[in-house]
């Protein structure tokens, strides 16, 4: 199936949950986070889409401004065929469904966005910290992130300025 | 050593005993195998045949109970720099840290942005040798060895240490 055929489909049955995209970013579907569990096991279970496998999950910062995002790379190995599905995310309440349970290999990745950006993904059965400690404060990646103080007794270095 | 260190006077006796303890322990730095990142394969190499550590005496251990020398192979997180910390107080005295490569020395190429780097793992554990390099050739390691064991050698254990 083409990108077009994929979009309908998905329009066809949750019509109300696809969003309008942005300006020059039309090779990803933009969905409404609140349907998101929904239209995964739909993306899984339709025998057109068949999407069996997903490839990449990735948290995103626009800048502080905008909201955050996540960014799911399916492909189907039946179909060979693969789509981007586009999430916002509020900063405020970072909160969306997991897809832990439909596809495994969401498991790390979700850990990872949560890591990295504090985007909590709802059902997931280890809601951890995967790369810093779990006492770790704050949110790395994150464009408005301050590095604590210290951590454990050991000074958590800020950036230098002006060091050649 | 503990009940015997720095409790004798200067004299003939004592120096001959702390040139043979010098001799005795820099002869045999066990050292603790501790990779933590490019620099690990390095430090194999130079325990490999090629260039073959045990030529001065060093055998690679696995436990901090068993080990003299720690070498600091690769960038410490600051995740990992509470376990540095620990798997230091582990280790029997007499022990030596080797900082090996540019990131456990300063941090390196995390010098600048690296919110999760520690800037050089001398701010948990005292370290006797920097080795430089990105990573130091086995050769740059083996040189730095050579330094820790003129140190160890130079070491009087059992004098007393005047003020």
């Amino acid at each position: 199936m083409t990108f077009e055929e994929i979009k309908s489909a998905i329009t066809a049955k949750f019509s109300d949950a696809v969003l309008e995209n942005p300006e020059g970013e039309e090779n990803a579907i933009y969905l409404d986070s609140r349907s998101w569990s929904k239209i995964a096991l739909f993306l899984v279970s339709d025998k057109d889409l068949f999407f069996n496998q997903l490839e990449c999950l990735t948290g995103m910062d626009l800048g502080s401004e905008t909201s955050l995002e996540v960014r799911y790379n399916f492909h189907s190995m039946e179909h060979r065929h693969k789509v981007e599905i586009r999430l916002t995310v509020d900063r405020k309440d970072p909160k969306i469904p997991s897809v832990e349970q439909i596809w495994r290999m969401a498991d790390w990745f979700e850990r990872e966005a949560y890591d990295m950006y504090g985007i909590v993904f709802e059902g997931h059965r280890d809601m951890t910290r995967i790369l810093c400690p779990d006492d770790w404060e704050g949110w790395p990646l994150r464009k408005d992130y301050e590095v604590q103080d210290t951590y454990h007794g050991i000074v958590v270095p800020k950036i230098k300025e002006g060091w050649e | 050593m503990g009940v015997l260190e720095n409790k004798f006077k200067d004299n003939i006796v004592v120096e001959s005993l702390d040139k043979l303890l010098g001799w005795a322990r820099s002869t045999s730095p066990w050292f603790f195998q501790f990779g933590l990142a490019c620099c690990a394969i390095e430090m194999m190499a130079s325990a490999a045949s090629r260039h073959d550590l045990m030529r001065i005496g060093m055998i690679p251990r696995s436990s901090p109970r068993q080990a003299d020398v720690m070498i600091v192979a690769g960038t410490v997180t600051i995740k990992m720099a509470t376990r540095v910390k620990k798997l230091y107080e582990q280790m029997a005295d007499p022990k030596y840290v080797i900082s090996m490569g540019s990131c456990a020395t300063s941090g390196g190429p995390y010098w600048q942005h690296g919110y999760h780097v520690l800037k050089g793992v001398d701010l948990v554990v005292p370290v006797d040798v920097y080795v430089p390099g990105c990573p130091p050739r086995p050769e740059a390691l083996i040189e730095g060895l050579l330094k820790l064991q003129e140190k160890i050698q130079a070491e009087r254990p059992l004098t007393q240490i005047s003020a």
